[in-house]
C-alpha cells in the first residue's frame, strides 16, 4: 500500500468517524465539533487530490466562518440537549436499510459513469490556481457577480431577521 | 495515486450520513448542520471529477457552493434566533403551526 493510499484512508475514516459522531452526539456543541473534524479531513483530502485552492477555502470559510457561525449560535440560544421524542418502531427498523439504500444507490449512481475513469487517478493539472482565477474573471464572471450580490441579500435578511421588534 | 471512485465512494457515504442526520435529528441546530455536511459530500465529488478529468471547472464550481453555503447559514441561523425567541425551543416538532 503507497503512502498516498495510507493517507486516504486515515482521513476518509477520520471523515466518517466524524459524521457518525454528528450523528450520534445528542448535544448540538459536540456535534459541531465532530463537522469541524469532517470539514479538516476534506480539506485534507482536497490537498492529497492536488486542489490547494479548494483546500485553503474550505479550512478559511467552512472551518473558519461558517463553524464559528454555528458555535457562535449554540452558545448564544444556550442549546441543551436535544429532548428525544418517541421513535415509532418502524421508524427504527425501516429507517437504517432504507439510508443504506440510499448510500448505495447514490454511489452506484455516481460510481457507473466513472466507469470510463475505472482505474483514473488523480491528474496534477498545472497552475491550477491561475485557471480558477482566470476562469472565474472571464467565463463566470456573471454568475460570481450574482454571488456578491447574493451576499449582500443575505446580510441584510440575516440583519432584519435578527432585530428587535420595534414597540 | 488513489482512484476517483473512492473519492466518489466517500462521497455518497458521508451524503447518506447526513441525510440520516436531517431526518433523525430534533435539534435545529443539528439539522442545519446536516445540510453543511450533505453540502461538503457533493464538494469532494465535484473536486474529485474535477483533478479526474484534468479541468478545473468542477473546482469553480465548488467555489460557488461555497458562497452560497455560508449565506445559507447566516440566513438559517436568523431564523433559527427568531424560532428560539418566539418558541422558547429549539426543537423541531415544538414548530407546528401548519400541521393538521
Amino acid at each position: 500500500m503507497s503512502a498516498v493510499l495510507l493517507i486516504f484512508f486515515v482521513l476518509a475514516g477520520l471523515a466518517i468517524i466524524g459524521a457518525v459522531n454528528l450523528v450520534w452526539q445528542k448535544h448540538p456543541i459536540h456535534s459541531a465539533l465532530s463537522l469541524i473534524v469532517v470539514m479538516v479531513c476534506l480539506a485534507g483530502l482536497y490537498l492529497l487530490m492536488g486542489a490547494e485552492f479548494v483546500a485553503a477555502v474550505q479550512i478559511i470559510v467552512y472551518g473558519g466562518a461558517i463553524m464559528v457561525l454555528f458555535i457562535f449560535v449554540i452558545m448564544l440560544l444556550n442549546a441543551g440537549e436535544e429532548e428525544r421524542t418517541d421513535f415509532s418502531k418502524i421508524a427504527k427498523f425501516v429507517g437504517l436499510p432504507l439510508a443504506l439504500a440510499l448510500t448505495a444507490s447514490i454511489a452506484a449512481a455516481v460510481v457507473k459513469p466513472a466507469a470510463g475513469l475505472a482505474n483514473a487517478t488523480q491528474v496534477a493539472i498545472p497552475k491550477a490556481t491561475e485557471q480558477i482565477s482566470t476562469m472565474l474573471f472571464k467565463e463566470f464572471v456573471y454568475p460570481f457577480e450574482l454571488t456578491s450580490f447574493l451576499i449582500l441579500v443575505a446580510i441584510m435578511g440575516a440583519l432584519v431577521l435578527a432585530q428587535r421588534e420595534k414597540k | 495515486m488513489v482512484p476517483t471512485q473512492y473519492y466518489l465512494i466517500l462521497s455518497a457515504i458521508l451524503f447518506g450520513l447526513g441525510a440520516v442526520a436531517f431526518v433523525f435529528k430534533r435539534n435545529i441546530i443539528t439539522i442545519f448542520m446536516s445540510i453543511e455536511l450533505m453540502l461538503n459530500a457533493v464538494n469532494l465529488a465535484f473536486v474529485a471529477f474535477s483533478q479526474s478529468f484534468g479541468k478545473v471547472h468542477g473546482q469553480v464550481f465548488v467555489l460557488f457552493v461555497i458562497v452560497v453555503a455560508a449565506a445559507e447559514a447566516a440566513v438559517g441561523l436568523g431564523i433559527i434566533i427568531l424560532i428560539q425567541r418566539n418558541r422558547q425551543s429549539l426543537n423541531v416538532e415544538k414548530v407546528n403551526l401548519l400541521k393538521l
